[in-house]
């Protein structure tokens, strides 16, 4: 169905994302489609794991309390969603929700499910395939192997809401198809037209975030203000059939959206601005420029395409041991003195137990633990916090930092105060490949009412 | 006379892996001017070396009075694994604002 304008808001930019600014978008952002955006790069080897012990899970964990607010008021009002919250099992989230949505006064729609991104199998297949960040062979991750993924592109998307779905569930899909799907889907854009793909494309990179186009991660007080941060609202974009893109946000709500926020956010996250690929095209936004046409509402200008590549981008999520760390705090006179001796004698107890480290990081918050910089011309402050992490493949000697820590309160310096063990938690690491299309193989499936 | 970064653009940090992309945007045509000449991938990767960082690739957006600096390994061996307390570098915006550049009297 050819349409002349759609909106598309954006009603989450990660899983754990504000609920109420995506139910606000819904309510008064007058819009057609909304994409909601959850699955970080290393988060869905995670649902993998949970889907390993219960094949019902591995779903994003916040589905259900997300959908329970941003369903009703949207379809209500006929607006399409579009979400990757499906994770490592988009029909196992699609059908939780079909149980759930009578309760929440949603008896009647139509899901469709976006199936094929999981690629664990083609991995074991090809050992041989290099990594890109190492160049080594993927073969040395596959013993440690958690989860493997193809990044989607819109054509997914578009195919599932060419169903007459409304709602599209996806596993791992690119961040920016999830906007540029729709537009696919409204406009019928065809691969080849380099330009308004682009165009699309640039306008997903932009409201993908939710709320860091829209004054997030901006504001510095006296220095760059933002109206109302506390009631800061998403972001939606006016896309037009031509191509022709603007931006903007909910109504009424706080935040700012100008030529500044859009700037930041173009480069956010993006290295080469001529070549930010995707696997619907590869943008070029070396040329991007913003156009402030009213308060809060900018126009985009300047997006280039190029063909998309022959290849799929697949992120492996792999075991990487353990990390422990524990934190304590110092205050008052000689409160750095204190705090670098409790790290001397972290460091050996650890050291008398036999417990080794891959690696281990020392840091004292207040003054060097974002930085890295230099603490000894760091102005001694009245309180500090020390800070201990270390990684190993041994969980206990990963537990045993901050247990170490944590009982300088009763065997270490004096007024040793706040402190915290945070225990050991295993590491997710992440390593990516790409692969040829050809042997992904991506397929729609409605999920049908019990 | 030297001109702190912080007073003439404002930045912004992303992640990829064990690599940070900062973007420093220029508040005005004479802010550009300054950050264009002075802040040099020589000089933005003398700031970051401490973090092992290295290479660093620049990229001009003069239309947006931008640029985009691409460090390579200042990510603490990546987001997934790093054990530092700011695995993503948020915060390396704010560090990369402290840079002090040499003034020539636009500013």
């Amino acid at each position: 169905m050819a349409r002349d304008k759609i909106r598309i808001g954006c009603g989450a930019g990660f899983a754990d994302d504000r609920i109420p600014p995506g139910v606000e978008i819904v309510e008064r952002g007058e819009l057609d489609y909304l994409a909601m955006e959850c699955l970080a790069e290393r988060t869905i080897a995670r649902e993998t794991l949970d889907r390993a012990k219960d094949p019902t899970k591995g779903y994003t964990p916040v589905l259900l309390e997300r959908m329970e607010a941003i369903m009703p008021p949207a379809l209500k009002r006929g607006i399409k969603i579009v979400t990757n919250m499906g994770a490592a099992n988009p029909m196992g989230a699609a059908n939780i929700m079909r149980k759930h949505a009578p309760d929440w006064g949603c008896p009647d729609y139509s899901c469709a499910v976006v199936r094929g991104d999981e690629v664990t199998d083609i991995m074991r297949a090809h050992p041989e395939l290099a990594l890109m960040e190492d160049g080594a062979p993927l073969e040395s991750l596959l013993p440690k192997m958690a989860s493997a993924n193809a990044y989607l592109g819109a054509d997914v998307v578009a195919q599932g809401f060419a169903t007459g779905a409304d709602l599209v569930i996806t596993g791992r899909v690119a961040d920016p198809a999830l906007f540029l799907g729709p537009m696919l889907h409204a406009f019928g854009w065809s691969y080849d037209d380099y330009a308004k793909l682009a165009n699309g494309t640039l306008v997903g990179h932009l409201l993908e975030c939710s709320g860091q186009l829209t004054g997030g991660c901006f504001a510095d007080p006296g220095k760059k203000e933002v109206e109302d941060l506390a009631g800061l609202g998403y972001p939606l974009a006016d896309v037009w059939a031509d191509g022709r893109a603007e931006v903007s946000k909910t109504p009424g709500s706080g935040g700012r959206l100008d030529v500044a926020t859009c700037t930041e956010q173009l480069l956010y996250e993006m290295h080469d601005p001529t070549a930010y690929i995707t696997p619907d095209c590869v943008l070029d936004a070396s040329g991007v420029s913003f156009q402030q046409l009213a308060k809060d509402r900018v126009a985009l200008h300047g997006a280039r395409g190029k063909p998309r590549t022959a290849t799929y981008k697949v992120v492996v999520g792999y075991f990487d041991g353990y990390m422990g760390s524990g934190e304590m705090g110092f205050a008052g006179v000689n409160a750095v003195a204190r705090a670098k001796l409790g790290i001397e004698v972290v460091k050996e107890r650890l050291r008398r137990r036999g417990l080794t480290y891959e690696e281990m990081r020392i840091d004292l918050i207040g003054m060097n633990s974002l930085h890295a910089n230099d603490a000894a011309l760091a102005p001694e402050p009245y309180e500090v916090r020390l800070r201990i992490a270390a990684r190993t493949p041994d969980r206990k000697a990963a537990e045993a930092v901050g247990a170490e820590v944590r009982s300088l309160h009763m065997q270490g310096p004096t007024g040793a105060g706040g402190g915290i063990n945070f225990g050991a938690r295993q590491i997710l690491a992440v390593k990516s490949v790409l692969i040829p299309r050809e042997w992904v193989k991506p397929e729609i499936v409605m999920e049908k009412a019990a | 006379m030297s001109i702190r970064l912080y007073d003439i653009a404002h930045a912004r940090a992303g992640d990829k892996g064990n690599t940070s992309n900062i973007s420093v945007t220029a508040y005005d045509a004479a802010g550009w001017t300054v950050i264009h000449r002075e802040l040099t991938p020589e000089r933005v990767l003398a700031h970051f070396r401490h973090l092992g960082a290295g290479p660093v690739r620049r990229y001009e957006l003069p239309q947006l009075r931008a640029l985009n600096f691409v460090i390579e390994n200042a990510l603490g061996g990546g987001v997934t694994r790093s054990l530092a307390i700011d695995p993503h570098g948020k915060s390396l915006s704010a560090s990369m604002l402290t840079i002090e550049l040499p003034g020539h009297n636009e500013v």
